[in-house]
């Protein structure tokens, strides 16, 4: 093991972190099943929406931040549901407040309802916006890599393409163009939306982006928990796959692995 | 000729003055005065993690109890819940 690499932290902005799986906290059956598949994930960084409180009986009614605390998890309060950049920077403004000026946050600007594909021009007009305010802006975005590269002249502090549409579990559809992305990227790329499974997850990885984000992938799986424990492996194995930096890919072998020489009967004539 | 002198409208609701406030879209009515943090409570909201906005401006959590509210404000107050 001697010459094992220490792994490197994933670098946001000024804070660092060792896991490179960011977890969503929506569509969990209840809070224990949050806590334990976030848990088994491993993940540092979980995402949450801010919504209108119930102002009906609220006594008693268990809270979110009860169960995943924010001394022991790095909040990533998100503007999912926003379709305007107004609307996005207002909610961030309010999760900022709630989260005691924490000013991580998630961008994410919405086009329509069907597809959830992220408005460009609104996401952009909010980045600027969010950045002149203070806020450490990690931004979902479209995988076009004139969209990411203008995110990150704004200032944010990572840009995170989607690899197919939310919730969709489609996978890596575009892997071209995230490597042009990750080639380009002075800031950390985090694919963010799409993953369907620890395969996705692992293949982003080994494209070299730094991070990857997801919530239905482990949320829907039948059983979330062991799925969040497969994405901690999948983006481990990812990452170190990257870095060990793979065979070149041949259409067919001439070394072949064992030795040619010594056979007990000799082979085709070289 | 006698004209009916005008008289005042009856109170809404209690002996004392009241506020109806828009808050997270239902119209409630408090007794008034009422400050943001008088809301809060009356929402058995207190000691729970929430922001506060009122018509449209953050109030900091700092400002709440010396905040005042005023007839027909809007108020909005969230929480973090699961989200991706």
């Amino acid at each position: 093991m001697s010459n094992m690499p220490a792994p490197s932290p994933l670098r946001i902005g000024e804070r660092s972190f060792k896991s490179r799986l960011l977890v969503g906290t929506g569509k969990y059956r209840d809070f224990d099943e949050t806590r334990l598949a976030i848990e088994a994930s491993g993940a540092e960084i979980v995402t949450v929406a801010i919504r209108r409180t119930n102002i009906g009986q609220n006594q008693g009614e268990p809270s979110l931040l009860d169960a995943l605390p924010p001394s022991r998890f790095t909040m990533l309060p998100n503007s999912a549901g926003c379709y305007t950049a107004d609307d996005a920077v207002r909610t961030l403004r309010l999760g900022r407040e709630l989260l005691d000026g924490h000013t991580l946050c998630k961008l994410e600007v919405l086009g329509d309802p069907h597809t959830l594909y992220p408005n460009m021009a609104e996401t952009l007009r909010a980045a600027e916006t969010l950045v002149r305010d203070g806020f450490e802006v990690m931004v979902y975005c479209s995988d076009d890599p004139i969209m990411a590269k203008q995110l990150e002249e704004i200032g944010c502090v990572a840009v995170m393409p989607l690899a197919s549409l939310i919730g969709s579990g489609m996978g890596i559809l575009n892997p071209w163009n995230l490597q042009i992305i990750i080639g380009n990227a002075k800031v950390p790329v985090i694919v963010d939306a799409g993953v369907g499974t620890a395969s996705d997850a692992a293949i982003a990885m080994e494209l070299g982006c730094d991070g990857v984000l997801m919530n239905t992938a482990i949320a829907a799986a039948k059983q979330p928990v062991l799925m969040a424990s497969a994405m901690r492996k999948a983006v481990e194995a990812g990452r170190e796959a990257f870095l060990a930096g793979r065979m070149p890919k041949k259409l067919y072998s001439a070394a072949p692995s064992s030795p040619t020489a010594g056979l007990i009967t000799p082979g085709k004539p070289a | 000729m006698n004209y009916p002198i005008p008289q005042e409208p009856a109170p809404l609701q209690g002996p004392g003055p009241t506020l109806r406030l828009t808050v997270n879209g239902e119209n409630r009515t408090f007794p008034a005065p009422l400050t943001c943090a008088g809301l809060v409570d009356a929402l058995s909201l207190a000691g729970r993690r929430i922001a506060l906005e009122r018509n449209g401006e953050i109030v900091p959590r700092s400002r709440l109890a010396d905040t005042p509210l005023a007839h027909a404000d809007t108020i909005e107050i969230v929480v973090a819940v699961g989200g991706g």
